[in-house]
Parts: structure tokens; sequence; C-alpha cells
């Protein structure tokens, strides 16, 4: 039941951020006659603080979280599952060093380096997704080379080496299937941290630059105007955390399905 | 012992310095250039040079690099571009408010899900473990940005008991430290449940409870102080996410600690404030994280002789 209304609350998101382009939208429309307008029958979000309607930039927004959140956690999982993959299968100096590579990122808390990366790179759309698949590749990493350690020895894997099956057609075709399961998991979680900092890069002004709607910098605006215009704070709010809560209960429900131990992420 | 210590005491360096590299690497090597950034379109060659020279990004990599290593031996950070101001200086400054949000956040959590974890432990199944789930779910749900925010409209904007924002007094410390504490009090609550289910199924609580001891007894006697290890684990890894969020939760709350400086150099461009922000920041954590690992290896054999934990 949960993960049904989980699924549905995604696939609104996904629904509208995908069909949000051919909507009637008028998301940057600047109506100086509705500045920060209560909901009503004409503008059912009301206005912000330019007379642009929520409900308009609500679906840009998701549009542009989708957007960053996909290529994110697809560039994290292409890079990071395979390395971790190689580096417990090469084991050695190699594994060492990638070890360390990994270490070295995690010591960075939270946001921070994506946040130091997108002051350096610049703000954007495609600047804001190279800083958080830069962050967002170590969690696979970790986790497909504990994995990848764990059945590494299974007999199919030594069968397969004793075939003479060259080591990039191991790892990829015998070794990663098999920890296909807890990197899905592991994916599911990505989306809804991707989600998140995307929108927390944009409330600090760090990512899709205005006109541009994204949830992250619509509430920042509507911190401005809480004691007139809560409405402006409280749409993109509970937007954001209806699609993290309905991604981090799928992932739940995902993990128990696939029997996945445990989350291993315990950033 | 001794082995263990100096092991785990060498990777926490090999960490630093990797640390220190990519920080290296993120202000002076990432393609973008600060000048331009800093001056924008308008301005002269003569002024762009100017800039360079006084960052120092006009001397080659290799003589950056050094000038880098030796201003981190020495513990000079360099000057902010917009203050003027010796980077250490305005660190300084920032550190103390920082640290009381952390140390109050931490509270917090600990508060929040220590009692909600044991009792949903305790009382598996129940009720009162489903709630304590779903609080923790929508804990590690809701962001920073969105829950304070949200509790400064109730509790500030609607029942005028709090502050909305600044460090003013013991008030002004509560929704910062509620805000940022909630994460870490959901990610805390499901690890102390899950790490007391665990130790509640070993044979020694059996043994307590056959021997007649009262459930409250094996519960915070016998159960709970060996559900500790994972619990303080978690405690210690999240200890980064809780400086990783402060920046968020400062700039929310105007909180004038490192976080909140972080960000406004960040949009300053103010770029030796930024990586002397960052390398406090990730350094602290480092540090935190190989003291924990030393207290647990001091605590449990296990970890020390086992060799697991490298």
């Amino acid at each position: 039941m949960r993960g049904r209304v989980a699924l549905a609350v995604l696939l609104g998101w996904a629904g509208l951020a995908l069909v949000g382009h051919w909507l009637p939208l008028a998301a940057n429309r600047v109506d100086l006659a509705h500045i920060l307008a209560a909901p009503g029958p004409d503008t059912w979000l009301g206005c912000d603080d330019l007379g642009r309607p929520v409900w308009d930039r609500l679906v840009a927004g998701a549009s542009v979280s989708l957007l960053v959140a996909v290529p994110v956690v697809g560039l994290s999982l292409l890079i990071g599952a395979p390395l971790g993959a190689l580096s417990a299968w090469w084991g050695g100096a190699a594994d060492h060093v990638i070890t360390r590579l990994i270490d070295i990122f995690l010591a960075f808390p939270g946001l921070l380096l994506a946040i130091a990366l997108a002051g350096t790179l610049g703000p954007g759309i495609d600047n804001v997704v190279v800083a958080l698949a830069a962050v967002g590749w170590v969690g696979f990493a970790r986790l497909a080379r504990a994995q990848a350690l764990s059945v590494k020895t299974r007999d199919h894997v030594q069968a397969a080496l004793a075939l003479g099956v060259g080591e990039t057609r191991i790892v990829f075709r015998h070794l990663l299937p098999l920890i296909a399961a807890p990197l899905t998991v592991e994916a599911t979680f990505a989306v809804a941290g991707a989600v998140t900092a995307e929108a927390g890069l944009s409330f600090l002004g760090l990512g899709v630059q205005p006109p541009t709607a994204s949830w992250g910098s619509m509430i920042r605006d509507g911190t401005r105007y809480m004691l007139v215009a809560p409405h402006l704070l409280l749409a993109p709010g509970i937007a954001l955390a209806l699609v993290v809560l309905s991604v981090n209960l799928l992932g739940d429900h995902l993990r128990d399905r696939l029997d996945v131990r445990e989350r291993a992420s315990l950033r | 012992m001794t082995g263990y210590f100096v092991r785990r005491l060498l990777s926490a360096l090999v960490v630093i310095t990797g640390v220190a590299a990519l920080v290296f690497v993120l202000i002076h090597v990432v393609p973008g250039d600060p000048v331009e950034v800093l001056v924008g379109e308008s301005a002269s060659a003569a002024d762009r040079d100017a800039l360079r020279r006084s960052l120092g990004l006009d001397a080659p990599l290799g003589a950056q690099l050094l000038g880098y290593v030796r201003s981190l031996v020495s513990l000079d950070l360099g000057t902010s571009i917009h203050s003027q101001r010796p980077v250490t200086e305005l660190l300084a400054e920032r550190l103390p408010a920082t640290l009381a949000l952390a140390a109050a956040a931490l509270m917090v959590s600990v508060t929040l899900a220590l009692p909600l974890g044991v009792v949903a432990a305790a009382r598996h199944g129940s009720r009162w473990d489903l709630r304590a789930m779903i609080f923790a779910l929508a804990g590690s749900s809701v962001p920073p940005f969105v829950l304070g925010p949200a509790l400064v409209l109730v509790f500030s904007v609607g029942l005028g008991w709090l502050p909305v924002s600044g460090r003013e007094g013991l008030a002004s410390l509560v929704l910062p430290a509620l805000t940022l504490g909630m994460a870490l009090a959901a990610v805390l609550a499901r690890m102390t449940r899950s790490a007391l289910l665990e130790t509640l199924a070993e044979d020694y609580v059996r043994t307590a409870r056959a021997k007649g001891a009262d459930e409250r007894t094996v519960l915070l006697r016998h159960a709970l102080p060996n559900a500790a290890l994972p619990i303080v684990t978690v405690l210690g890894l999240q200890l980064g996410a809780l400086l990783g969020g402060a920046v968020i939760t400062e700039t929310v709350f105007a909180w004038p600690g490192v976080g909140q400086l972080t960000v406004e150099a960040v949009q300053r461009r103010d770029y030796p404030v930024v990586q002397g922000c960052v390398l406090l920041v990730s350094l602290a954590y480092v540090v935190v994280n190989t003291l924990t690992d030393l207290v647990y290896a001091w605590l449990d054999p296990r970890i020390r002789l086992g060799g697991g934990a490298l």
C-alpha cells in the first residue's frame, strides 16, 4: 500500500517533469497585478513575488530536479560501480590506491565538495550535474567493491577464470550482474540524495540560475515572504519532501524485495 | 595495540594529504578561471593580470603547488579577497558558533533517537515501533532547508516563541539545533533499533531473562551496552554529515559559523576563504573519525586484533 502511494507520487513527479514541456505553462510570466497572490480559483497555488504562477514554476522545477537527478545517478553508477568492482577484482596495489581515493572523497562531509566544486565551475544545470556526480560515484564504488569482494570467489567466477575468460569480461559479465541488486537499491536512494542536493545547491544560489525555476530557489525566495505568503515556501517544500520521502520508501521496499542485507551507505 | 594505532594514524595521514591535494586541484586545476569570474567581462587585461598575480595564479602549476604546501605547513591560509583579512583569523572567529551548533544538534539527536530506538526495539512490531520508524523516515527525507523554514513558520512566526534567525542567546540556538539534529536523529534511531534487536537475540540476553532479571534491566544493562558499538560508529560517521549539513542550516538561520562563511565565500568567489573552509571542515571530520576509531580499538579488542577495520 505504502509502496503504491510512493510509486504514484514518483510517477506523478516524473510525468509532470516530462510532460511539463508541452503543457501551456507560464513559469516565467511576470504579472505585477498578482504579486504574492494567495491560492485561488485562477492560480490554484497562488503567485510569487513577481506575480509568477507557483504551480507552473513547481512543474518547471520538477523537470529541473529530474533532469539533474537522472544524469547524476547514471553517471555516478557508470563511474563508481565498474571502478569498485575492478578494484576488488584486481586487489593488491591498484585496490589499495582506489580504496584510498574513495576514503579521500569520503572525507568531504555531505555537500561540501559539491558546493566548492559548483562554486569553482560556476552556476548552471550542467555544472550541478558534474559537481554532484563528482561526489556521487564514491558511494557506488565503495558498495560495488565490498560486494564484488564477497562474490569474486564464487564458483562460476572461478570457472570463467579457469576457462580463460578475459578479466574485463569477467568483471562486466560475471561480477557486476551478480551485485546488481544492492546497486539498484543504492541507486534508488541516490535519486533522493541527488534531488535534495540539487535543491540544496539552488537554495544556496549555486545551482540553476534565475529565471529558471528550481524547488531549491523557490524555497529560498519563499523564506523571504514567510509572513505574508507562506504558500511560496510550503508548495515547493512539500513537493520536495514528498518526492524524497517516496523515493526513500521505494528504496526500502526494493531492499526488502531484493533481500539486500544492509544499506551500505551510512553517510 | 601500538601496531593498530600506528597503522590507523598513518592511514589518516594519507587521507589528510589526499584531502589537501584534492582541494588544491579544486581551486587551481579545475577548469573555470577564478580571475575571469571575479572581474567579469569588462575588466581590462592589465587588471586581470594584476589580480592573477596577487592570487599567485600566474605562476606555473608546480610553483603554485609548492606555495600551497608551504602555506599549509606554516598554517598561513592566505588573505581573503573580499575583506582583506587573514583566512585563519576569519575561521577562528566563526568556529565557536559552528561548534556550539554541532554540539547542540548532537545533543538533540541523541536525546531524540536513543529513547525512540530503544522503545521501538523493546516493543518490536508494535504501534510505537511503527511510529518511531515513520519518524525516522520523515526525518531523513525532509532536508534542512525545508525543515528549518517550516519550524520558523510554526515557532517563530506563528507562536512567537523563538527568534527567527541570528545568534543571540540560548533561545536562538534551539531551532537551528533541531533542524540540524533531525536528520541525524532519524539515522540514529534506526541504527539503535536494529542494533538493539540484534543484541536482544543473543544468548546472554536469554540467560539474563532466565535468571529472572526484569525486562528493564535486561534492556538497559545487558542489551544496550552491547549495542553501543554500531550506534557510536554511526554517530562518528554522521558527524561529517552534521558538519556538511551545518552549511545549509547556518544559511537558513543566518547563524554566523564556518558553514555560512563557506557559502558567502563561494558566492563572492573568495577562493582563499573557500579553500580554508573546505580544508578546515574536512580535516576536522578526518580527525574526529580517526579518534573514534582509536577509541573503539581501545574499548574493543576485537577491532585492534581482528585487523578488519583498516
